[in-house]
């Protein structure tokens, strides 16, 4: 997938756009975090939203209507090894946009003095799993252009929703309500934790491990091969 | 036909097999059969439900009632092991515009595991120029061979070949013809959907006829070829046609001068049409009896089903 130039805007692109655009114009509410200590984590989720969802589902899309999976129905991989081989395809990209972002946000001054690595590393896999079960979902089933479409509409209202690059406490409150219970919002809350050393939000463990289990089971349940 | 025993010879056999599309009947209750080791080929006009009778079979699309049995396994319930078990060459696509024909192969021969070298398989399809050519760039002839040989990564138990020669120009197709002769000769049971009749009697053993998702022939090419000689005559008189045909008792049609009978195997046919034309005092010149092409065959049995139909 990183065969193609598009790919590399969105897997790198945007979120180190990002990254640096809003470290350097302080605009954005921090909840009390320096702004490159509130970035770097929601970028990271941004990240593995981007390479776990976007990228992968609409990839997937594609290998529809070319007619790969078509074939490759034919062979004795099946669904759940494809599926596991295509996280397990997100998690190596994801390991050089992990590295790419640290660089970048070491660059632009961030000191990940009390990080916990570990919660950081845990976080982005389970955040893969489910954005992966997401995106094939919605590849799983529709056509290719509006998969297209769907999983970038998507990957926008997470990415304002999701307490990305601006805090869910900013949003109205209705919109608050409904963010806190979205997958966007448990990833990048976990990831602010890891990075920044504050405790572990069990919450948001909790309703990010029940998107990815309901993600991943729906599919490779409603997974097809022809179009 | 539809109650015939599914026997251990049969690696493939359909019964009563529907398919339904939202308001569409693309196959209505067939039954046919496919003996181990042998070519059958399946063939009829487009959209005839051939392609979908072969999706069905080789699981890639479900039916709407009826059952399929392949090597003994059902291709839904049994999906994966029939998988590893058979090769499926698919009309058209299926590759990323960007892979490497090398690579493809490499990725099939191990998603098969069982041994298949793709080095070996691409000299065997004629592409060791082309390994590392990308997908896209690759001519029609070029990319039916490499579907062929991602096909053969299986190193199948019986194959489904879905136009396997359509687009290939006559060096590709004498090499196709030869890799599917010698893949039946070592004992894989080659199903064959094909628009080419000419291709089909070259290679077939057993024919199977679609038209308007229904089976319109089911028998040996040799039954098929034995049971509708051709018999071709030449004559200046005037003839009834209707009454040589109820003479005959067989399908006669007139093209100029030319009288074409289509015969039964009766021994002493050409005996009795000689002597109506002597008996009725008509010129006869230019008989011949001829091993009867496949499409002539065809045709008639199209045309009879259509006029059922009506």
């Amino acid at each position: 997938m990183a065969r193609n130039g598009e790919q590399l805007l969105l897997l790198v692109g945007i979120p180190v756009l990002l990254l640096v655009f809003f470290s350097q114009v302080d605009i954005l509410p921090t909840q009390g975090l320096s702004s490159i200590a509130f970035l770097v984590p929601g970028v990271l989720a941004l990240a593995v939203m981007s390479s776990a969802m976007v990228s992968l589902g609409i990839a997937t899309g594609f290998e529809r209507s070319y007619g790969v999976l078509r074939r490759l129905g034919t062979t004795p991989l099946g669904t759940r090894r494809l599926v596991l081989a295509k996280i397990t395809a997100t998690c190596f990209i994801e390991i050089g946009q992990l590295f790419l972002i640290t660089m970048v946000g070491l660059a632009l001054g961030w000191r990940p003095n009390d990080s916990n690595w570990l919660l950081i590393v845990v976080t982005i896999a389970l955040g893969t799993i489910c954005f992966a079960g997401i995106g094939l979902t919605l590849a799983g089933r529709l056509r290719a252009e509006v998969n297209l479409a769907a999983q970038n509409g998507l990957y926008l209202v997470l990415l304002l929703l999701g307490g990305v690059i601006l805090p869910n406490d900013e949003l109205p409150r209705i919109a608050e309500s409904f963010a806190q219970w979205l997958p966007s919002t448990a990833l990048s809350e976990l990831l602010r934790a890891g990075v920044n050393g504050q405790d572990l939000a069990m919450k948001s463990l909790v309703i990010l491990g029940v998107w990815s289990i309901t993600a991943c089971t729906s599919a490779v349940n409603f997974f097809k091969w022809s179009g | 036909m539809n109650m015939r025993n599914s026997t251990s010879e049969n690696a493939l056999s359909v019964r009563n097999l529907v398919v339904d599309y939202s308001d569409l009947r693309a196959v209505g209750n067939i039954s046919f059969d496919a003996k181990a080791g042998s070519v059958t080929a399946v063939i009829g006009p487009n959209g005839a439900g051939k392609t979908t009778t072969m999706e069905v079979c080789s699981g890639v699309r479900t039916a709407t009632s009826g059952t399929v049995s392949i090597l003994g396994l059902d291709p839904q319930r049994d999906r994966l092991e029939m998988n590893s078990r058979i090769g499926v060459m698919l009309q058209d696509g299926g590759v990323y515009p960007s892979a490497r024909v090398g690579e493809v192969l490499e990725h099939y021969c191990n998603l098969f595991g069982n041994r298949q070298r793709a080095s070996d398989l691409i000299l065997a399809v004629d592409l060791g120029s082309k390994r590392k050519a990308t997908w896209r760039k690759l001519s029609g002839g070029e990319k039916q061979r490499l579907s062929l040989a991602l096909a053969l990564a299986a190193k199948p138990e019986l194959i489904f070949l879905d136009e396997p020669t359509s687009g290939v120009d006559i060096v590709g197709r004498d090499l196709i013809r030869e890799l599917v002769r010698n893949l039946a000769n070592s004992g894989c049971t080659v199903i064959l959907a094909t628009h080419e009749l000419d291709e089909a009697q070259r290679m077939a053993d057993h024919v199977v006829m679609f038209n308007h998702g229904r089976l319109i022939a089911d028998s040996s090419l040799q039954d098929l070829l034995g049971t509708n000689q051709t018999v071709t005559l030449r004559t200046t008189n005037e003839i009834d046609l209707t009454a040589l045909a109820q003479h005959m008792n067989c399908h006669v049609e007139q093209n100029g001068t030319e009288i074409r009978l289509l015969r039964s195997s009766d021994a002493s046919f050409i005996a009795r049409l000689s002597t109506w034309f002597v008996e009725n005092k008509f010129v006869l010149n230019d008989l011949n009896s001829g091993a009867p092409r496949l499409e002539d065959i065809y045709r008639e049995l199209n045309s009879a089903s259509e006029r059922v139909d009506k």
